[in-house]
């Protein structure tokens, strides 16, 4: 314990920068990655052809391993090897892939009755998705998100392998010179890190939902 | 006025949901559309929004082809109330309400305040107006269906099942409004119903569809069971139908008997001097009635209370159907029906074979109405 206090407090500056990056390395790709999920899944969610190609693909995208992933990215985009960017769009990738389902199925799963009467109504289809559809299906979305969010943050550790600079570099640091506190740090670190952007998720979701709060009083 | 002019629904495997249906669906009145599951009435129903398209036919309001309106300006301009009211559940209540003027670009406010206006309108207090729909019952979220269909104070009301999944008693409330909502807003509506007593107590007009989605009569509710068009009608009208043709005639000409009632506190020998066939009518101290007493088998030194009572009879309004007046008179332990008047207050009693005369009296003026119509249908 003595250890990792005067660890913290010896590289207070360092880890600080590392924390910052490693929070917007895991969360910038999932709100980029739920941005583009809800016009795919809502596309998916009104068409069986589209539903089979977009979830197919998505799908298949999400099993590329991270560690290829990372690698291929800067050859592609042209990118250094290091630039954080090659992670953020990687776990935008994945974000999409995940959350292209829970988008699809959240949207499905609102009841036909709502959607009819908001149809019977007067509501164009643009209309429904926004004023109905979304925050009928919010709460399952949120669930979504939440898986999503905690598999980004693990992933973002696995980043470190490549040498981009956030908290994974604990890890790399922990195992070159043998010493288990930075890497204990690092496990602390990630763990409240996941817990932090959960509870973030789960404290917006409530928000958004007053409804669901009243229905259960 | 709402015309269906020989439209025909047929899906891509091949099934005929509505088949060569023509009708015309009088302005201002309820009309109601009743058949068998499968028989095409929802379908039909959903063609005056275009909710579906008819395959081939035309749909036309006020003479114009629904076709040449755009979809969603058809359907702000038409009130819909589905089975399970299908309320937003993530609005309240009054925005609920509010929708569709909102969507007319109605401001928040004024869009709010005229809500609350229409909750009061359904018998709701307006404290449940920040509620949302998952707070309330079954009952009072089919109210707010129809206040959310009323918003727009729209000239056509569509209505499809609407009181299908609540209880008998709730479901007869919701009616009765709906009835008294009409007399003030004399809208056009289209109602649709599997339940043939629903139709007939609502229908100013009663369209009854058959399998396969034709039309089997279209006629008013006491035309319908006195004279269905044919067998499959006269099925789907049911067995009581002579009976429930009652409710249909009016029992103004009926006259009652007096009845010398007792009041509950009597002494029980009160009871034994004012029976009549064993039978004396309890009231209580505004002669509203309570219940029948057999004097015989009580102690004389008694007086009348509430454990002595029979409960069996129903009560007959006075001006009401003969079908009330008989039911009143055969329910009774008596054999005497008890009539009240508009306050609930004794006004006599009938016999059924009082209102048997009654009702061959007007059968009698019947035949002589439909001879001088000559036999018109």
């Amino acid at each position: 314990m003595n250890s990792l206090w005067s660890y913290l407090q010896a590289n207070h500056a360092q880890l600080g920068r590392w924390t910052v990056a490693t929070l917007w390395l895991s969360t910038a790709p999932l709100v980029t990655g739920l941005v583009a999920a809800v016009p795919v899944g809502w596309l998916a969610s009104r068409n069986r052809v589209a539903a089979l190609i977009l979830l197919g693909g998505t799908g298949a995208l999400y099993t590329v391993p991270s560690l290829v992933m990372f690698l291929t990215l800067p050859g592609l985009l042209g990118t250094r090897i290091l630039d954080p960017i090659n992670v953020a769009v990687a776990l935008t990738i994945y974000s999409v892939a995940l959350l292209t389902r829970t988008v699809t199925g959240a949207l499905s799963a609102v009841p036909a009755d709502v959607t009819g009467a908001a149809t019977a109504v007067g509501y164009n289809r643009f209309q429904l998705l926004i004023a109905v559809q979304l925050p009928v299906a919010l709460p399952v979305i949120a669930a979504g998100v939440r898986a999503a969010a905690v598999a980004n943050v693990s992933l973002v550790s696995v980043a470190s392998i490549i040498g981009t600079a956030q908290l994974g570099q604990l890890f790399v640091i922990g195992t070159n010179t043998g010493s288990l506190t930075p890497i204990v740090l690092g496990l602390l670190l990630f763990v409240a890190l996941a817990l932090v952007i959960d509870l973030a998720i789960v404290a917006t979701a409530r928000i958004l939902t007053p409804w669901r709060q009243a229905a259960t009083r | 006025m709402i015309q269906f002019d020989a439209v025909t629904k047929r899906y891509p495997d091949g099934s005929v949901a509505v088949h060569e249906f023509t009708l015309e669906v009088p302005t201002g009145q309820i009309t109601v559309f009743v058949g068998p599951s499968g028989c095409g009435k929802t379908t039909t129903l959903r063609m005056v929004n275009r909710m579906t398209e008819p395959t081939s036919g035309r749909v036309l309001i006020d003479g114009r082809d629904l076709t040449a309106i755009k979809a969603t300006r058809l359907r702000r301009g038409i009130g819909y109330v589905i089975q399970n009211a299908g309320l937003f559940p993530n609005r309240t209540i009054v925005d609920n309400v509010a929708t569709v003027p909102r969507l007319l670009g109605q401001p928040r406010r004024a869009a709010r305040r005229h809500a609350l206006d229409l909750l009061s309108q359904v018998g709701l207090s307006a404290e449940l107006g920040a509620r949302y729909p998952a707070q309330l019952s079954g009952g009072q979220q089919q109210r707010v269906g129809v206040a959310r269909a009323l918003a727009a104070d729209p000239p056509v009301l569509l209505m499809d099942e609407p009181f299908s999944a609540v209880d008998p008693v709730v479901r007869e409330q919701l009616q009765n409004e709906l009835l008294r909502l009409q007399h003030d807003l004399g809208k056009t509506i289209i109602f649709v119903t599997h339940d043939i007593d629903e139709a007939i107590k609502l229908g100013d007009h009663v369209a009854v569809m058959r399998t396969g989605g034709t039309l089997a009569q279209f006629a008013a509710p006491a035309d319908l069971l006195t004279r269905p068009a044919d067998s499959f009608v006269a099925a789907f009208v049911g067995r009581d139908r002579g009976y429930r043709a009652l409710g249909f005639a009016r029992a103004d000409s009926l006259a009652v008997i007096d009845e010398q009632p007792v009041r509950l506190g009597d002494p029980m020998t009160t009871a034994r001097d004012r029976q009549r066939d064993g039978w004396v009518l309890v009231v209580d101290t505004d002669r509203t009635p309570v219940g029948w007493l057999s004097p015989a088998g009580h102690r004389l030194d008694d007086t009348i209370a509430a454990a002595h009572l029979n409960l069996g009879g129903t009560l007959a309004r006075r001006g009401e159907s003969l079908r009330e007046a008989l039911d009143a008179a055969l329910s009774s332990p008596s054999g005497r029906g008890v009539v009240v008047d508009e306050g609930g207050r004794l006004a006599g009693t009938v016999t059924a074979a009082q209102v048997l005369d009654g009702v061959k009296a007007r059968a009698a003026d019947g035949l002589a109405r439909s001879a001088r119509q000559g036999g018109r249908g």
